[in-house]
């Protein structure tokens, strides 16, 4: 690759002052900046909400434990849900959106750069506010006193009586602020696939990423704001004496319900179809074949999109709908079963008959096919009302959304991690160092949240600090802490991986996967303009047609 | 370094996509509809559930004059970008003045008609869930129309300084998109608050 940078003898041209190299970290309008920043700063999160989830877990490894207070434990498990879903598992998802979106559609960059900045620092702000509860939560007097009103705050336990100081003011500002971000992001990411197409590539052409991420940022739009409009609600309640969840003034707890699980569960699909568009880009290229089924890829995911809106009220089995109500969010619950099936069925036959390679990123995602099957079959035992009402608030339940999010979220990330870790630095991670975490992160998930449907079956609810020995939970609870451990060596790999080889790995070049799709024509990391000619495409794969000029894509598409 | 040209038929390709600012608007009039509607249910779900007075029908009477007003600034607003599209800049300034001068005499009424309940009728926010409610809607509206006119006075002072020229159509209309939005939102609230919660 040519560069017309003018280099002047005996000095470096690419180091800047370290202040200098922060001033334009911190001022940049550019995608690849603004999608790493994303990454590190869920990456950072990540570690805090994992100590979380450590602290509890050592709590529970044994009956009538004393490691934290009960006080504590409610803190943390409100932080740790909190953080994971607002403060990892969105920024990481915006951020290889972010990364990758322009580059796959042949951009230069989002549509709104300055909006894009904004959007970013604003979840940046609102994952500062929501720690700085630690020192400030009680204000003036006293210690301090992080949220311990549980990830979906109900009613009335937020209001001024029950939630002293101002923790649930802190917890309820920072998703306000986080969301107005996530907003700004939904916006750009739709504006840029929408009016940023390089030249050939209609929407039937798209990179099926392209089009997860854009019905991706359709949710976002529609189910963050309710939360938003919630918040608001909240703050009213809370600071200008409101009365819209105050009981006693004729006001619903179960109206909160409502509002936080229409966003609640669009969420959990708000997090997954970006999961399952980083398999669906990866599991073609490690089974040599394309993608199968692309049209009702795209139909399965809007489909998804569409029904996960009307499902919400599965969360509130136990709360008293009416049996019409009840049996509604039974069956739309269980129509979306229906659309993620096909999605499963349609990874498979890719791999079907291809040559698979075995490399981390597929193996990340093999482990994601499994895993999220069955998180999708615990759904389905969930979504039936009477099953739901013996094991709602249990373990069972907290396996069952950990499966999803951990054994499907989490495990396409890794995959999509190893996978445009080339692309992103210039340099190839260790594979042996990768199989590793691959395989004490398996281990370790498994030992972890396998075994947590057992307690839950066995009537442990969430939410308890402590339990009586003698009730048959002891072993599955010590069973579930060691897989932590696991879990955890497996990050530290993961964490040393990435690092150590951003540094000294081998170079990658442009195209080490051999892959298909248009990130992969331009330089690694590529340059700040990404491509110095915009590219035009004719079929979904514009690099096989370029490698096989002789048999081309668009002959059959 | 290889770029994936590849020998397309430039005469069957005719490459239009739509301009990004109508676009990201959309979006936030997306996120927006999604924003009242949570407010518009929580007011229709509490409509008779006060536990004390005053009531929405002892105390609220249809502001007429101020819907008409901004309604019809809807047509100002519409005027002045079609005007502007056209190259006359100082007979969009006029219709653009006259759309802030309505919009204000909307926002001055919401005032007049607040000072009336809180210091006449005694309601406020606190009151009563008719209270949460009515201020939390109708003031959420009004804070759109303020953001509104703030923009829409920041194009004014461009106006008047000479920088806004017939280039500017498409970014100006990008605006109007907002005001109509604000706009149809008030006949939701007005249709919500004023018939159905009388």
């Amino acid at each position: 690759m040519s560069t017309q940078s003018i280099s002047v003898p005996g000095t470096d041209a690419t180091r800047s002052p370290l202040v200098e190299q922060l001033h334009q970290w911190v001022t940049t309008v550019d995608h690849k900046r603004l999608g790493l920043l994303y990454i590190f700063y869920a990456l950072v999160f990540l570690v805090i909400g994992g100590v979380e989830a450590t602290i509890m877990r050592i709590q529970l490894i044994r009956p009538l434990n004393n490691f934290v207070s009960p006080q504590v434990f409610n803190r943390m498990f409100t932080m740790h849900g909190t953080t994971m879903i607002f403060f990892v598992a969105m920024p990481l998802v915006f951020g290889f959106a972010n990364y990758l979106l322009p580059l796959m559609i042949g951009a230069r960059d989002m549509a709104f750069p300055r909006l894009n900045a904004f959007s970013f620092w604003m979840t940046a702000f609102g994952g500062l506010l929501l720690y700085f509860s630690f020192i400030g939560g009680d204000g003036l007097y006293g210690a301090g006193n992080a949220p311990d009103v549980g990830w979906f705050a109900y009613a009335p336990l937020t209001s001024q009586t029950f939630s002293r100081g101002h923790s649930t003011d802190f917890w309820t500002l920072s998703l306000l602020v986080s969301g107005i971000g996530s907003m700004g992001t939904a916006t750009n990411i739709i504006a840029t696939i929408v009016c940023l197409r390089c030249k050939g590539m209609a929407l039937g052409k798209m990179p099926l990423f392209a089009w997860l991420n854009l019905t991706m940022g359709g949710l976002v739009i529609l189910v963050v704001s309710p939360l938003t409009a919630a918040q608001v609600m909240l703050l009213v309640d809370r600071y200008l004496g409101g009365h819209f969840f105050d009981t006693q003034a004729g006001g619903s707890a179960v109206l909160w319900m409502h509002f936080f699980w229409i966003f609640g569960h669009p969420e959990v699909y708000v997090l997954v179809i970006p999961a399952f568009s980083f398999v669906s880009e990866i599991v073609p290229v490690f089974s040599r074949k394309a993608i199968f089924g692309y049209p009702i890829m795209v139909a399965a995911t809007v489909g998804i999109g569409f029904i996960s809106m009307s499902v919400w009220a599965h969360h509130m089995f136990t709360v008293g709908m009416t049996s019409s109500g009840n049996t509604f969010f039974v069956l739309s619950t269980m129509a979306i079963a229906v659309p993620t099936g096909i999605k499963i069925f349609n990874w498979l036959a890719t791999m079907w008959g291809g040559q698979i390679h075995f490399r981390v990123p597929m193996l990340f995602c093999i482990a994601f096919l499994f895993q999220f099957l069955i998180a999708g079959l615990t759904g389905v035992m969930l979504a039936a009302a009477p099953f739901d009402w013996q094991l709602t608030a249990s373990y069972f339940v907290v396996a069952h959304f950990h499966y999803v999010i951990v054994g499907a979220i989490l495990f396409a990330l890794f995959a999509a991690f190893y996978y445009w870790f080339p692309k992103m630095s210039g340099r190839m991670y260790n594979e042996k160092l990768g199989q590793l975490h691959f395989w004490l992160f398996l281990i370790g998930f498994h030992l972890t949240f396998d075994f947590m449907h057992i307690p839950g079956i066995l009537g442990m609810p969430r939410r308890i600090y402590t339990y009586e020995p003698g009730r048959g939970w002891d072993i599955w609870n010590l069973i579930v802490t060691i897989g932590v451990v696991f879990q955890a060596a497996g990050v530290l790999a993961f964490v040393g991986n990435l690092l150590w080889c951003a540094f000294r790995g081998a170079i990658a070049g442009g195209d080490p996967w051999d892959a298909w799709t248009l990130e992969w024509s331009t330089s690694s990391p590529p340059p700040a303009y990404n491509f110095p000619r915009i590219p035009e495409v004719r079929s979904r794969r514009p690099l096989w047609d370029l490698k096989h000029p002789e048999d081309p894509d668009w002959h059959y598409e | 370094m290889t770029t994936p040209s590849i020998n397309v038929h430039q005469d069957d390709l005719s490459w239009n996509l739509p301009a990004r600012g109508p676009v990201g608007m959309y979006c936030l009039i997306a996120a927006e509809t999604a924003i009242f509607t949570i407010f518009v249910v929580a007011y229709i779900f509490y409509i008779g559930k006060s536990v004390t007075g005053p009531q929405p029908g002892e105390v609220l009477h249809a502001p007429i004059f101020l819907t008409l007003c901004l309604l019809s600034s809807s047509l100002t607003i519409h005027f002045a970008v079609r005007l502007l599209r056209g190259g006359g800049v100082v007979s969009f300034g006029v219709w653009w003045l006259l759309t802030i001068a309505l919009g204000s005499i909307f926002l001055l009424g919401t005032l007049r008609e607040w000072h009336h309940l809180i210091y006449d009728e005694g309601l406020t926010i606190q009151t009563n869930l008719f209270g949460t409610t009515y201020y939390s809607l109708v003031g959420l509206h009004a804070f759109h129309v303020t953001v509104g006119l703030l923009a829409l006075a920041t194009v004014m002072v461009f106006t008047l300084r000479g920088d806004v020229a017939k280039q500017h159509a498409e970014r100006v209309e990008v605006l109007s998109m907002y005001w109509h939005f604000v706009d149809v939102v008030w006949v939701v609230v007005f249709t919500v608050v004023y018939i159905v919660g009388r």
